[in-house]
């Protein structure tokens, strides 16, 4: 009787279409939405996810990457004389602005890294060698840079000079690296030659970088640290959900998406659970008649609850496999912002699936409620 | 000899209070093993709901209905559903064949309620239908089927799993003089056995002939029942 029931839902071609159709749809955009917001949440942490150092140490009251609160030279030596740190070292982060040799501006995120070690350097170096930001007026720029000056027609290679604050900045390294939140191009220096680049302040050490002694937690470390007053320490992990959240909970950006994914949500149990309600409805005759025949209950469940699971499958399928080849091809541009982590598709299969019960509910009560007697009528 | 079916004094009500009417009020009768019977009487009669309540498919307020020896009254709606299944043939006035499925796949349905496989299921519709001279049409869709030729393929549904008891609603009121004349031909020819019962509920006086009794109903009692249907004019 189940290869009966797909039959019924296969051959009547208009309701299979939209069914299917509408948890496709459903699954497209919970599962594009999400993803694009995992991917916006991930822009806002590319700069804890560029540098990657263990702990993070800043301004007490700096609340999550992208603040910049500048912190005075000396803690750097106080968060040294903590026991257990093996090693610390300091970054410089600040937005700058760059012109070209064309006269036009473009505002960069200067990266000032330690220049002894170059801690927090960019995993991948496209051209160019990080050594070689030992040389004058030296500077690595990402392949957003790349991009966004060749949209102003100006071709960055190694070689290509252009002004920070009047000072010449020349590039030595092309690198690729996440993307920020606001899509500025990342441009890493060495500290020193950052303190350069920067408009003059009174403080211009942005974060302590550390590393704790081996045996030792980045967790235990960032607590000893945290006494140490006027400076907060965290943990990498901690830097890149407190960052997260501080967006979730101060922009619009989950009300938008959220939208849109009730939206979905909606979509799939208005569209989908009113045509397999409709489906259900124009074969009443017919089950009754298999109820008249004989067939009992747990049978007639199980026809609906496969029809209705085949088309949510189907759905789901078609639905994430389109999310897929949307990602595929963004990642490849890079933007709009895109991940999808495991959740995502356990999510779009829990709604779907809720949908789908819903809607065999929906049509197994009438079917219960149906009595078999009709037929005769 | 034991009747096939016994029906004693049943009453059958809808509706509560002031709106609850009686559709059937204490009829009697019963189908011997081997015979056509054919409850006829004009509509709103009851005829229906009696067919109704024979087969299960209705519950009875009080009386007594004996299926093959089966009380119905003594069985839960579980053991009524499987006693259907096994052994009750339906043909239903509107045809109810299934218009996503084919010939072959519609008369399959009660053997594939009552177990079989799928292969095997239709391999023994698709031999019934041949029988009924629907061999090329086994894969055709019911809107691909002239009346009685959808009829006829309702017949072999209701005969394919073999049952013991036939029951008809109205089986030539859907078609024309000629084709009602054959259908009812060919449900004699292929219905009726000695261990077997037809019942037809009709009021087509066309096809009284065909019967071996006729019960006579109106409003909800059964007023006559004749022994020699060629000599049987309903009022």
């Amino acid at each position: 009787m189940l290869r009966i029931a797909l039959k019924m839902l296969f051959r009547d071609r208009a309701k299979y279409a939209m069914l299917i159709g509408g948890l496709t749809f459903c699954s497209l955009l919970m599962g594009q939405q999400t993803s694009v917001f995992c991917g916006l949440m991930m822009w806002t942490t590319a700069l804890v996810r560029n540098i990657g150092a263990q702990v993070w140490v800043m301004d007490a009251k700096a609340e999550q990457a992208n603040e910049v609160v500048a912190l005075r030279q000396i803690e750097l030596d106080r968060v040294r004389s903590v026991p257990g740190v093996a090693w610390a070292v300091p970054l410089y982060v600040g937005i700058e602005q760059a012109r070209l040799s064309d006269g036009s501006f473009q505002n960069i995120q200067l990266i000032g890294l330690d220049t002894g070690t170059f801690t927090g350097r960019p995993m991948r170096m496209t051209e160019g060698r990080i050594e070689d930001l030992r040389l004058p007026s030296a500077v690595i720029v990402d392949q957003v840079a790349v991009a966004k000056f060749h949209k102003k027609g100006i071709t960055l290679k190694i070689g290509s000079v252009f002004e920070v604050n009047d000072k010449e900045a020349r590039v030595v390294g092309i690198c690729h690296v996440a993307r920020s939140f606001l899509g500025q191009p990342y441009v890493y220096t060495t500290f020193d030659r950052a303190m350069e680049f920067a408009r003059p302040q009174r403080k211009l050490l942005t974060f302590v970088l550390v590393e704790p002694l081996p045996g030792l937690s980045p967790e235990e470390l960032s607590a000893r640290i945290n006494k140490l007053p006027g400076l907060r320490a965290v943990t990498l992990d901690q830097l890149f959900w407190e960052t997260a959240i501080w967006y979730i909970k101060n922009t619009g950006i989950p009300i938008s998406f959220g939208t849109v994914v009730i939206l979905g949500i909606i979509v799939g149990i208005g569209v989908s659970g009113q045509t397999f309600y409709l489906f259900v409805h124009d074969n009443l005759r017919y089950l009754a008649a298999f109820k008249a025949m004989g067939a009992r209950m747990p049978t007639l469940a199980a026809m609906v609850l496969l029809q209705a699971f085949f088309v949510g499958f189907v759905g789901y399928g078609l639905g994430m496999g389109l999310t897929a080849w949307f990602g595929s091809a963004v990642l490849r541009a890079e933007q709009p912002p895109f991940f999808m982590p495991w959740q995502i598709p356990v999510f779009v299969a829990a709604v779907i699936l809720f949908i789908c019960t819903f809607s065999a509910a929906i049509g197994l009560i009438k079917i219960a409620r149906l009595e078999p007697a009709v037929v005769f009528r | 000899m034991k009747p096939a079916i016994r029906v004693e004094n049943v009453v059958k009500t809808f509706g509560v209070g002031e709106a609850r009417s009686f559709a059937l009020k204490g009829a009697s009768f019963e189908a011997r093993f081997g015979e056509l019977l054919m409850i006829v009487g004009p509509s709103g009669c009851g005829k229906t709901t009696l067919l109704s309540v024979v087969c299960g498919t209705l519950n009875f307020d009080s009386g007594r209905i004996e299926v093959f020896d089966h009380d119905l009254s003594a069985m839960s709606t579980g053991e009524i559903t499987r006693f259907r299944c096994k052994n009750i043939g339906f043909i239903f006035q509107q045809f109810n064949l299934i218009p996503t499925l084919t010939a072959v796949e519609n008369a399959s349905v009660p053997l594939l309620l009552n177990g079989h496989g799928t292969r095997g299921a239709e391999k023994t519709a698709a031999a019934l239908l041949d029988q009924v001279g629907l061999g090329g049409k086994i894969h055709s869709y019911p809107n691909q089927l002239s009346g009685g030729q959808q009829q006829r393929v309702a017949i072999t549904r209701a005969l394919a799993h073999d049952p013991r008891l036939v029951l008809c609603d109205e089986p030539t009121s859907s078609l024309d003089a000629a084709t009602g004349k054959k259908t009812l031909e060919l449900l004699k020819e292929r219905a009726l056995e000695p261990d077997r019962c037809v019942i037809i509920v009709t009021h087509d006086s066309r096809i009284y002939h065909y019967a071996d009794r006729i019960v006579e109903m109106e409003d909800g009692h059964v007023i006559g029942i004749h022994e020699d249907p060629k000599n049987f004019h309903h009022a």
